[in-house]
């Protein structure tokens, strides 16, 4: 196993971050962990990259224990964190060189891997320049080799894509992508299902520092259940009449209730939106706007934990 | 341990990469205490009455007070490092973990010597002489470095310390009063008895008074033991406060994941 933790548990103070988590990536694989802030995701990032000491609990990665041989650990490990953690004021190709010969690798080889990199994440035309003059993408980029200086057996991505634009995020996917072919072992965490869905084998989804679900992001969607469709009305009065509507293309599914919003799971998603539409036309009901859309990260984390009704 | 000297010099080597590519950083560096010491020297200076002029007795003062505010750029450059994570990837790359304090450490010693070079330079210009041997003059330059040294440690310690930007610019306000509560500027024969008594025990009083004494430099006499031994505490202070630091500081590293 790439990475093998069970009953992993962390406080800080009072708090219980972690609440035993069994967790296990296989070799060659991408597996997404999922969940929102305070979940526990870079809490469990930075126990297994040896910068924080586990409460309970072991974690291996590469086969090596965190806590009683993090040099090993170290030495097959790649981290990515949240923050481009690259100096800004050095060039790409200076960064490389340094992390490669932090990582021991000997100036020339240090230099040799560095423009490999380089080449890699296509940075060679901007390897001079101070990183502090890179786009948000580009020093993703570069944060993405400083992770894989070692070529490391296990790559830990804290939410690589946080704060990047579409174009960016999409740079970061490609970059990911193209890791896993060459037989890498990557952990990602991250706050949205989309980037799961593009690039993650295997899910884990955290709660409160404990496995909320596990599986395929296939099998994860559909125990999810499909699409949602939202009517807002204009008046709240005519709020019942739309829940009426949408009762009968729902079936015994839960209706949500929000403001002058009504939100339904559908099943045929086309026959679902042209009945609502047309019943709620015919009543002479005025319709602010109907929307047809996969369910967000919230109510799929809801769904999960049980906690639908609570929440609503 | 080889490794241990070689990854310190490999971050030591990080640092003399931004001196290299950002040059006018050293210069600002240095514009600081020059303005201090033109402000001083020739704006406040002729109000203040020194016998053997104030400029000669200014300059060491100048001097080890640069010194001791190389603790904020210590400070800020380590707590920069904590705060963009560049401290979280060094400590998961396989390197020796000590390194990146001993590097921080040589990399500022550096810079020091050549502020102090270039400072000394600058004293020449405007009129200050040493009037002692060449050896008296060096082991004084030493006991400005050591002050820097332990000073430097304070500086890795707090910067381990605080996580925010707070904390940093607390301690960047309260460097100030620190400094200034000694006779770097003025005689402490000027100041109100409590007073005196808190700048005669201030490291940065023992540095400036003992540099005068080796520079040949007018000093102004002080009662107390602590004015008498002046040499004896500007050894004594800051191998105590590195001694102090460094194992704060080494233990707040090693503790960084608890």
């Amino acid at each position: 196993m790439a990475i093998s933790t069970t009953g992993l548990t962390r406080r800080y103070g009072e708090t219980t971050v972690l609440d035993g988590l069994d967790l296990t990536v296989e070799p060659g694989t991408i597996h997404g962990l999922l969940g929102p802030n305070g979940a526990g995701k870079t809490t469990t990032v930075r126990i297994l990259s040896t910068l924080l000491d586990p409460h309970g609990g072991t974690a291996r990665v590469a086969g090596f224990d965190v806590v009683t041989e993090p040099a090993q650990v170290r030495r097959h490990l790649g981290l990515v964190g949240q923050h481009a953690a690259v100096d800004e004021i050095l060039g790409g190709r200076d960064n490389l060189v340094m992390f490669g010969r932090l990582s021991h690798l000997g100036t020339r080889a240090a230099r040799r891997r560095a423009d490999e990199l380089l080449e890699r994440f296509d940075l060679v035309d901007a390897a001079e320049r101070p990183v502090s003059t890179y786009s948000g993408g580009m020093r993703r980029r570069l944060d993405l080799a400083a992770g894989l200086v070692l070529d490391p057996a296990v790559l830990l991505l804290d939410e690589p894509t946080t704060g990047l634009d579409p174009g960016g995020r999409r740079e970061v996917w490609r970059a990911v992508r193209a890791l896993v072919a060459g037989g890498t072992a990557v952990l990602l965490t991250t706050q949205y299902l989309e980037e799961v869905d593009q690039l993650a084998s295997q899910v884990t989804v955290l709660d409160h520092g404990r496995v909320a679900a596990e599986g395929t992001p296939d099998a994860l969607k559909a125990s999810i259940g499909q699409d949602r469709l939202d009517v807002v009305v204009r008046d709240e009065a005519d709020l019942a009449a739309a829940q009426t509507a949408l009762r009968a293309v729902a079936g015994d599914a839960e209706i949500d209730l929000d403001g002058r919003r009504a939100t339904a799971t559908v099943t045929d998603r086309v026959a679902a939106l042209t009945h609502v539409v047309r019943t709620l036309d015919d009543a002479g009901i005025v319709v602010d706007d109907v929307i047809l859309r996969r369910p967000t990260l919230d109510e799929v984390f809801l769904h999960l934990t049980g906690s639908m009704k609570e929440a609503s | 341990m080889t490794w241990a000297l070689r990854d310190s010099w490999t971050a030591t080597l990080r640092d003399l990469g931004h001196w290299r590519r950002q040059p006018w950083g050293l210069v600002i560096g240095l514009a600081f205490p020059i303005l201090l010491l033109l402000m001083f020297g020739f704006l406040l200076g002729g109000a203040i009455d020194v016998p053997g002029g104030y400029i000669e007795f200014l300059f060491p003062g100048m001097l080890a007070v640069t010194m001791a505010f190389g603790l904020e750029t210590t400070m800020t450059t380590v707590s920069e490092d904590v705060q963009r994570g560049v401290t979280d990837r060094f400590r998961s790359l396989p390197m020796s973990r000590i390194a990146v304090l001993l590097g921080r450490a040589t990399a500022d010693m550096l810079a020091s010597v050549v502020s102090l070079a270039v400072l000394l330079v600058a004293g020449l210009v405007i009129g200050w002489r040493i009037h002692e041997g060449i050896g008296d003059a060096l082991a004084g330059v030493a006991l400005l470095l050591l002050l820097r040294f332990a000073f430097l440690w304070v500086g890795i310690y707090l910067g381990l310390l605080f996580r925010g930007q707070g904390g940093v610019m607390a301690v960047q306000i309260l460097v100030w009063p620190f400094v200034f509560l000694s006779n770097a500027f003025v005689p402490i024969s000027t100041m109100p008895g409590w007073l005196q008594t808190l700048s005669a025990w201030n490291p940065v009083t023992a540095t400036v008074a003992a540099t005068r004494e080796l520079f040949g430099n007018p000093t102004v006499p002080a009662s107390g033991w602590a004015s008498d031994n002046v040499v004896l505490l500007a050894v004594v202070w800051p191998v105590v406060l590195s001694v102090v630091f460094a194992t704060l500081a080494v233990r707040r590293w090693t503790r960084l994941g608890r």
